[in-house]
C-alpha cells in the first residue's frame, strides 16, 4: 500500500514537470520584447530596464525559468500588471466563486447524467435508451455559449424569471445567489451530463452481464434492488476515475460560462488577463489551473487504492 | 483497441493474407459502409455535413447577398422578404453570412485537425515503436498537456501567438496534438506484437517499411474515428475562442464572432445571436453523429 501510493506520488513529479515548462514556455514565447509590450511603445529606456531587471529578463532563458520555479515553490506567482497585486492572491479570492459554480454544475450534471445513464442501460435498445443517447449526443455538441446567450434570452430577457448575469457572495444574499447560479449551472452542466451519461450507460451495460448481477437476479431479488444496490456501486467507479477529466471540463467550461454570466471566478479572469496582455496573471492562473488538475487526478488514484484493494497489486506504471 | 482487425477476422485466410501483404483490406471496406448505412442517425449526420459543406463550397453562389455588404436603411430588420434570417447590425445579409460563415468553421476544423494529425501521427508511431526513452518523455509531455482544460490550453497558445484565424488554428492544432500522439502509440502498441510484423521482420523489412506498410494502415481506421470527433470539438473550440475576440476578426463572417456581437443586441435582434449558434451546433452534432456511427461500424460489438 504506501509502495503503491509513494510510487504514484513519484509519477507525478515529472508531469509537473513538463506543465511548469509549458506554462513557462509558453510565456517566454511571446513574441517582441514583453517589457516593451507590458510598458508600451512610448516606455522610456530606464523603466524599460528596470521591468526587464524585475522581471529577470537581463537573464538566461535557464536561470529565469528556475528562479521562476524556486518563486512558485515559494508560493510566490508573481505580481499582476494591472493592479500590481500579487497573482496568488488574486487566484485565491476567484477560486471559491469559480468552486462554487463548478459543484453546481457538478450537481446539476450528476442529477441528470445518473438517472438518464441508469435508464438507457436497463432499458437497452428501447426508445427510452435511444431518446437518452441521442439528448446525450446534442448535450455534447451544443456550443456551451450559444446555449448560454439563448437562456438568457428567454429567461432573462423574455420571461423575466431569472436574472441575466451577475454575481452576490452567498453570505450577502443567499437568494439572489442562487438565482444568479441557475443558468451558468445548467450551461456548464450539460456538455459534462451527457459525458458522465455515456460513460455510466456503459459501463453499467458491462455490469449488468456480469455474473454477480446474475446470482443476485437468481436468488429472487427486486430489479430495483439488483440495478440500484448491485449494479450501480460498480458501475459508478468509472464515474468517479474520470473526476479529473470532469474538473478540467468544468474549469476550461468555465471561461465561458462566467464570461457570458459576469461570474466573476478564475475563467473570466484568464479571459480578462488575456485581453488585457496581463502575462503574470495568464502564466499564474493557467498553472494554477493545470495544478488542480493533477492534483485531482492524484487524489483520485489514491483514493482509489484506498477503496479497492485489487489496485494496489496491479498498478503498472 | 482492436477495431480494425474486427472487420479482417470475419473471412479468415485470403483477407488474412492480404492484411499481411498490404494491410489494406478492400473487402473490409464495403461490410463497414453496410454497417454505418445501417445507423440512421449516423446517416442523418452524413446528410447534414455534406449540406454544409456544400454550403461552404457554393457560398458565392448560394449567398443572396455579398457578406460583408452593409445597408444603413436595414438596420437589425428581422428575418422576412428579401432577408430570410434577418439582418445584422451594420445591415449585413444573416444568411450570407452564415452561409459564408460555414468556410471558416470547416476550414477552422479540418486544418487544425490536419496540424494535429501530421504532427501527431509521426510521434506517435515512433513512439509506440521504438518506446524507450522517447517513448518516456512523449507520455509524460502528454500527460502534462492533457492536464490543461483544452480551451484554457488553447486560449493560452492563442494568447502568445495573437488573435487571427491562423493563429486559433495553429493553437487548436497544438492542444489537440496529444490525443492524436496517444491514440497512435496505442494502435502501435498493439500491432507491434502481431503475427504479421514478425513475418514481414522476418523477411527483412525495414523499421521503416513495417510502420508504413503494414503498422500505419492499422492505425488509420482508430485514427478516422478520433479525427471526425476532433474536427466537431475543433469547431467548437475556434467558435469558442472567436467568441471571445481571439480567434477570426471581424469583419470576416465566423459563426462564434458573429455570437459575439450578437450578445449585445440581444434584447432587440436576438435573431443575430440564433442562426450563427444554430448552425454550428448542426454541423457538430452532424460530425459527431458520423463519428460515432464510424465507430461503431468499425467495432460492432460497441451496440
Amino acid at each position: 500500500m504506501a509502495r503503491f501510493l509513494l510510487r504514484r506520488c513519484l509519477l507525478t513529479l515529472p508531469v509537473l514537470f513538463f506543465v511548469s515548462l509549458i506554462v513557462f514556455t509558453l510565456i517566454a514565447l511571446v513574441p517582441g520584447d514583453p517589457a516593451r509590450i507590458m510598458l508600451g511603445e512610448e516606455a522610456s529606456p530606464e523603466a524599460l530596464q528596470a521591468l526587464r531587471r524585475e522581471m529577470g529578463l537581463d537573464q538566461p532563458v535557464v536561470v529565469r525559468y528556475l528562479r521562476w520555479l524556486e518563486h512558485i515553490g515559494r508560493g510566490d506567482f508573481g505580481r499582476s500588471l494591472r493592479d500590481r497585486r500579487p497573482v496568488l492572491e488574486t487566484l485565491l479570492q476567484k477560486l471559491p466563486v469559480t468552486l462554487e459554480l463548478a459543484a453546481a454544475s457538478l450537481l446539476v450534471a450528476w442529477a441528470i447524467a445518473i438517472p438518464a445513464g441508469i435508464l438507457a442501460a436497463w432499458r437497452q435498445r428501447t426508445v427510452v435508451d435511444y431518446a437518452a443517447t441521442t439528448v446525450a449526443l446534442a448535450g455534447i455538441s451544443i456550443p456551451n455559449f450559444w446555449l448560454g446567450i439563448m437562456l438568457i434570452y428567454l429567461l432573462a430577457v423574455n420571461l423575466r424569471w431569472l436574472p441575466p448575469s451577475g454575481y452576490v457572495e452567498p453570505w450577502v444574499d443567499l437568494g439572489r445567489n442562487l438565482r444568479l447560479m441557475v443558468m451558468p449551472s445548467i450551461v456548464l452542466g450539460t456538455g459534462l451530463a451527457a459525458l458522465v451519461m455515456r460513460v455510466l450507460r456503459s459501463s453499467m451495460l458491462e455490469v449488468l452481464g456480469a455474473d454477480y448481477v446474475r446470482t443476485a437476479r437468481a436468488k429472487g431479488l427486486g430489479e430495483r434492488l439488483v440495478v440500484g444496490r448491485h449494479a450501480l456501486r460498480n458501475a459508478l467507479i468509472p464515474v468517479v476515475t474520470i473526476m479529473g477529466l470532469q474538473l478540467g471540463g468544468l474549469l476550461g467550461g468555465a471561461v465561458i460560462t462566467e464570461t457570458i454570466f459576469a461570474v466573476p471566478g478564475i475563467g473570466r479572469l484568464v479571459v480578462e488577463a488575456i485581453l488585457t496582455r496581463d502575462y503574470p496573471m495568464v502564466q499564474g492562473a493557467v498553472l494554477f489551473v493545470a495544478l488542480g488538475v493533477v492534483v485531482t487526478n492524484l487524489l483520485v488514484d489514491l483514493g482509489y487504492a484506498w477503496l479497492d484493494p485489487r489496485i494496489r497489486y496491479e498498478a503498472g506504471p | 483497441m482492436q477495431e480494425p482487425r474486427a472487420a479482417i477476422s470475419l473471412a479468415p485466410g485470403a483477407l488474412r493474407r492480404r492484411a499481411a501483404e498490404g494491410g489494406r483490406v478492400p473487402a473490409g471496406l464495403g461490410a463497414l459502409s453496410r454497417r454505418f448505412a445501417r445507423n440512421r442517425l449516423a446517416l442523418a449526420g452524413l446528410v447534414v455535413l455534406a449540406a454544409v459543406v456544400a454550403a461552404a463550397l457554393l457560398a458565392p453562389w448560394l449567398a443572396p447577398a455579398p457578406p460583408f455588404r452593409t445597408d444603413f436603411n436595414n438596420l437589425l430588420r428581422p428575418p422576412g422578404p428579401g432577408h430570410p434570417l434577418g439582418t445584422d447590425d451594420l445591415g449585413r445579409d444573416l444568411l450570407s453570412r452564415v452561409i459564408f460563415g460555414a468556410r471558416t468553421s470547416l476550414a477552422a476544423g479540418v486544418i487544425s485537425v490536419g496540424i494535429a494529425v501530421a504532427a501527431g501521427l509521426p510521434l506517435g508511431l515512433l513512439a509506440g515503436y521504438y518506446g524507450g526513452r522517447l517513448d518516456d518523455l512523449l507520455m509524460r509531455l502528454t500527460d502534462a498537456m492533457l492536464s490543461f482544460p483544452l480551451l484554457v490550453l488553447a486560449l493560452a497558445v492563442a494568447a502568445v501567438l495573437g488573435a487571427g484565424l491562423e493563429k486559433a488554428m495553429v493553437a487548436i492544432g497544438i492542444v489537440f496534438m496529444p490525443g492524436v500522439i496517444r491514440l497512435a502509440r496505442g494502435q502501435v502498441l498493439s500491432e507491434r506484437e502481431q503475427q504479421y510484423v514478425e513475418a514481414a521482420r522476418a523477411t527483412g523489412a525495414s523499421d521503416a517499411r513495417i510502420l508504413w506498410r503494414h503498422i500505419l494502415p492499422n492505425v488509420l481506421s482508430p485514427l478516422l474515428v478520433h479525427a471526425s470527433l476532433s474536427t466537431a470539438a475543433a469547431i467548437t473550440a475556434e467558435a469558442a475562442l472567436s467568441f471571445l475576440g481571439l480567434g477570426t476578426q471581424p469583419p470576416t463572417p465566423s459563426w462564434g464572432s458573429m455570437l459575439n456581437v450578437a450578445q449585445a443586441y440581444l434584447g432587440t435582434a436576438p435573431w443575430m445571436a440564433f442562426w450563427p449558434g444554430l448552425a454550428i451546433f448542426c454541423t457538430v452534432l452532424a460530425l459527431n453523429l458520423v463519428g460515432d456511427g464510424l465507430r461503431e461500424a468499425l467495432d460492432p460489438r460497441l451496440r
